[in-house]
């Protein structure tokens, strides 16, 4: 009965075109021997990427960006792999209420979380920079981290904390010999994909960096400038290329030692 | 003393569930929920100077609000476009999910990953190459001269509401694909084969049982993809021009440059209210019509 259609085919391959075709265009032009983005492309030439690699404005940048983002991923990786263990291992009460406030962060506008901790940030006297954009970066990276953590969690048979216990571990020794080995694929996972949501994170930098500025700052301030844009671009395809690594190696591991009829799992996102 | 507590964490779940929640709890609390409070609060002040606040507790920012027509406009519009975003994402991502879900046989898996990869590649460069696909000199226009068929570069590509609508539906793409996937997938097969031997048409099928079944989904989509695009600010920034603004670049502008941080924060709790207020009323809409169709 549904073996083949194919005009959802077709229609898919259009689709995945007007997917990749906005991503592609980036890394197309960061070869091109031209400042202007036009077709038809002039030559092939490296001479943009030389130039990235020797922009030291960048570099502070781009270290900004991996201290944000490494302290961010640990962070809501840590807290929500706490919070998916109380909702996969207890009925807890006024579950809904907790889940939903949890995963909140995720959904409300950024630009209002963005506001309100410039106004408590302002208000209580502090400087802006790179730690409340740390913290928001937290909040906004710990509802996702959980959705990972949980679509894992629950895959698992709780009779092997159980036989753990038994055995004479205490819950630490159990947490620490099974519930964490079986979890670690989706812990890395976690850590991964909140590293790459900090990384390319624009409006609650844009608002709470001040002077510091991350990546996405960096690039957003080099827009502006025609002559400087072919060496974002070549940083673009880098970011690109380095980030689809990330994530697909995240996806695998997700699926890493779970059941084979639970393969697709894909949980939360 | 010590015992004791201990026996009670032993015996109360509850207790326990809840030290592990305290982390995220207490994030959620410090780190949102007290600064929105704190938005609230503050847009029933009045900025005096740069640097004065009179707090003074006063309707005024939401009468600043109300009696400037662009701000009224720019709420309407921030809606309006965000539902457009919402509407073209579903109608375009549906049949792509349906695909997947009915049709692909081997490696589903795959066909999700390369569907939302995109979705992870920097948001702000994705949003930019839409810029450089439909501006003036962009890719479009100049393919176009280049081949002859048009002699002056088309101008109604970049800087419209048009152009921010089709650019944030690219770029939540996938958080329509995920939800609705996940809700067709789940849909029991052997329901659909019923409905053909009760004599129902393909397309009766699909609209009797397997759209009404993947209403979740459809919900799920409305709600991650409408609230979160009221607040865009980058895409309205680069490709909406003076006809694309949105609220959330008055709102910047405010916290910026206009420094009025009472109206910026009334502004935010409007836009907060108002899409909270959408959004109830489109899930409270959606359940209704999917108890109806089931």
């Amino acid at each position: 009965m549904y073996n083949k259609n194919n005009i959802l085919f077709f229609y898919a391959i259009v689709y995945f075109a007007f997917l990749y075709i906005p991503v592609m265009l980036l890394p197309v032009f960061s070869f091109n021997d031209a400042i202007h983005m036009v077709f038809p492309l002039k030559g092939f030439t490296l001479k943009w990427y030389d130039q990235m690699i020797h922009s030291s404005r960048l570099h502070r940048a781009l270290m900004n960006s991996v201290k944000v983002g490494v302290i961010a991923s640990i962070f809501s990786t840590f807290i929500a792999l706490l919070a998916a263990k109380a909702f996969t291992k207890y009925k807890v009460k006024l579950r809904q209420l907790s889940y939903g406030a949890i995963l909140l962060p995720f959904v409300i506008p950024e630009i209002i979380i963005a506001v309100s901790l410039i106004v408590l940030w302002t208000g209580m006297g502090l400087q802006l920079g790179l730690v409340p954009v740390t913290i928001s970066h937290i909040l906004f990276c710990t509802p996702f981290c959980m959705l990972v953590l949980i679509s894992r969690m629950e895959g698992f048979d709780r009779n092997l904390e159980e036989a753990a216990m038994d055995l004479g571990e205490n819950a630490w020794g159990t947490f620490w010999r099974v519930t964490f080995p079986i979890a670690l694929p989706a812990i890395v996972a976690s850590l991964l994909l909140s590293f790459v949501i900090s990384f390319d994170e624009f409006i609650l930098a844009f608002f709470l960096s001040s002077q510091d500025q991350t990546l996405p700052l960096y690039m957003w301030g080099q827009l502006r400038f025609p002559k400087k844009l072919p060496h974002v671009l070549a940083l673009g395809a880098v970011i690109i290329v380095a980030t689809s690594i990330i994530v697909m190696l995240s996806y695998w591991l997700r699926n890493l030692g779970s059941p084979s009829d639970k393969k697709s799992n894909i949980g939360g996102i | 003393m010590i015992r004791f507590w201990q026996k009670i964490y032993a015996k109360n779940d509850n207790i326990k569930a809840y030290s592990l929640l305290l982390p995220a709890l207490i994030l959620v609390i410090l780190a949102m929920a007290s600064p929105m409070l704190l938005t609230v609060v503050t847009s029933f002040h009045t900025q005096v100077s740069m640097i004065e606040i009179d707090t003074t507790l006063t309707f005024d920012r939401y009468k600043d609000f109300f009696s400037r027509p662009v701000y009224t406009m720019l709420l309407v519009r921030s809606i309006k476009i965000s539902f457009f975003v919402t509407l073209v994402t579903l109608i375009t991502t549906y049949p792509l999910a349906y695909y997947i879900a009915f049709y692909v046989k081997k490696n589903k898996m795959l066909w999700i990953v390369l569907m939302t990869l995109p979705f992870w590649t920097s948001y702000l460069l994705r949003v930019f190459s839409w810029k450089v696909i439909l501006g003036h000199k962009g890719v479009i226009n100049s393919a176009l001269i280049a081949s002859g068929m048009i002699g002056e570069p088309l101008s109604f590509l970049i800087y419209s509401q048009t152009a921010v609508v089709l650019t944030l539906a690219h770029a939540w793409a996938a958080f329509a694909i995920l939800p609705l996937y996940v809700s067709l997938d789940k849909i029991d097969k052997s329901l659909l084969e019923a409905s053909y031997d009760l004599g129902n048409t393909k397309f009766e099928t699909f609209w009797r049982v397997t759209f009404p079944l993947s209403l979740p989904g459809v919900i799920g989509a409305i709600l991650i993809i409408f609230i979160p695009t009221v607040g865009d600010y980058v895409t309205p920034q680069l490709v909406g021009g003076t006809d694309g603004r949105m609220l959330s670049n008055m709102i910047q502008s405010l916290f910026g440059r206009a420094n009025n941080f009472p109206l910026g924060a009334a502004s935010a709790v409007l836009m907060l209210l108002s899409v909270s207020f959408v959004a109830v009323v489109v899930t409270y809409i959606t359940r209704k019509v999917s108890l109806r169709m089931s």
